[in-house]
């Protein structure tokens, strides 16, 4: 026994810092899981309320490209308002059946937004932090995107704010098809520049063209996307001599370096989605 | 001003730098990377505890952590050069009574010469343990070469032009204060 203690002693300074070591690679292997139930509240709060203080100031600076990015989009949404299309031939108006059915369907999406209060671009690994967290409706997994196109999905969340991963992140896998003949394959980010992003599992029997557009695809397995948001157009085609498929470079429809505002889209029946998946049997 | 409240200053201004300009900057390509946080902890006094200083260098680490969304991975590298550190001051240091008339590291206390030798070393430590806990995850030999070698130029860049914005004033202590 007393050996052990001298042992200790002798060592001390070595083996507090292979606990230290231990214990900073523990919380780094265990982020994704433990952490965000564990600390997330908290350390999400406090660096919330410090970035926001900050973005306050940003945000002035990108007040031009914010409100054009705003426009634009409006106007985009403005062109598909009935008013804005001439009426079909209403001499041959037929009875509509006043019966109890809904023929907009059942609501699928709902959007929320949200204030950016922090983003990076420069890192490995890039995170964004939202100003809107689960007092105001944010529940983890839900996409989101900008007035542009995608962004992310949020990893977890706390009673004010969020954290959101970008698709700037070497762990962020989404699912993307081309608009033209609807091939789907695997969007990831290189980590080389925030502009350009990487679509893989293209298979060579595509055409695929320079500026050919990209959307975010209608079979997304994890996330709970819209079906057909702008994700951006291809800006290269590799190909790859030993394998069947093409990976594209793709140039972000999104900015990242003017990220301000951005909206949560909820997937209402993805409860419903998951737990029919979840009873299939598996052989 | 007391050199605890100095510290303390200087690691909550650290950390506002590093992730509030710093990280801010765009990036000019893969490999470079502006850090310069760490010098908080090359800057911490002589006098200060070997464990103390784990500690603090693995609190200041996990702070930074928490900006930057990666629990973790600034804490590691901090706890490594915090560790190196009291080697290389006793082989650095001249062993005379110099090392009592300053209170810490700065070209004053060292000498030039053997100062930027200090900076040196641990900044590349740093650097190789951050992106080889990065190169774990992703990447290659390449990558973790060229981002090695391209952020220790620049934040050795950084230092230089940190030292001579902030001349530190190593505080003299004669013998007979102590």
């Amino acid at each position: 026994m007393r050996n052990i203690f001298l042992f200790i002693r002798r060592f001390f300074h070595l083996l507090l810092f292979l606990a230290l070591e231990g214990l900073a690679i523990y919380t780094l292997s265990k982020y994704n899981k433990t952490h965000q139930a564990f600390f997330a509240s908290v350390s999400n709060e406090v660096t919330g309320t410090i970035s926001e203080k900050y973005n306050k100031i940003e945000y002035y600076f990108r007040l031009k490209k914010t409100n054009e990015q705003l426009v634009n989009e409006n106007a985009g949404l403005r062109r598909m308002l009935s008013s804005s299309f001439e009426a079909p031939d209403t001499a041959k108006t037929t009875l509509i059946d006043s019966l109890a059915k809904d023929t907009l369907g059942v609501r699928k999406f709902d959007f929320l937004v949200a204030k950016v209060v922090n983003n990076s671009v420069s890192q490995e690994n890039n995170y964004i932090t939202l100003h809107r967290g689960a007092k105001q409706g944010v529940k983890v997994d839900m996409g989101v995107i900008g007035p542009d196109g995608i962004v992310g999905k949020v990893i977890s969340v706390s009673d004010n704010y969020s954290r959101v991963m970008s698709i700037l992140n070497r762990k962020s896998r989404v699912s993307a098809m081309l608009k033209k003949g609807l091939y789907t394959g695997d969007l990831e980010w290189d980590g080389k520049n925030p502009d350009y992003l990487m679509l893989s599992k293209i298979p060579k029997s595509a055409k695929v063209q320079k500026g050919d557009t990209v959307l975010t695809s209608n079979v997304s397995e994890k996330l709970s996307f819209p079906a057909g948001i702008m994700v951006g157009r291809v800006a290269e085609i590799s190909t790859d001599q030993s394998s069947n498929f093409y990976t594209l470079r793709i140039k972000s429809a999104t900015n990242f370096y003017t990220l301000q505002y951005v909206y949560l889209t909820d997937n209402l029946l993805w409860e419903e989605q998951k737990s029919l998946e979840a009873k299939t049997p598996k052989d | 001003m007391g050199s605890l409240l100095k510290n303390i200053i200087r690691f909550i201004f650290f950390i506002l730098i590093q992730a509030y300009i710093l990280d801010k900057v765009p990036p000019l390509h893969e490999y470079v990377k502006p850090i310069l946080y760490f010098l908080f902890i090359l800057w911490l006094p002589f006098g200060i505890n070997r464990s103390l200083l784990m500690i603090i260098a693995f609190v200041f680490g996990l702070c930074m952590d928490y900006f930057t969304g990666t629990p973790g991975l600034h804490a590691i590298p901090c706890i490594f050069i915090a560790y190196l550190r009291p080697f290389l001051l006793t082989i650095l240091l001249p062993q005379e009574t110099t090392e009592l008339s300053y209170s810490e590291p700065s070209p004053k206390s060292f000498g030039a010469a053997p100062y930027s030798i200090y900076v040196l070393i641990l900044t590349f430590m740093h650097h190789a343990c951050l992106v080889l806990v990065e190169w774990l995850q992703f990447g290659d030999f390449i990558f973790f070469i060229g981002k090695v070698a391209a952020s220790t130029a620049v934040s050795l860049l950084l230092i230089f032009v940190t030292e001579m914005l902030f001349t530190r004033k190593g505080r003299y202590r004669t013998n007979t204060a102590i």
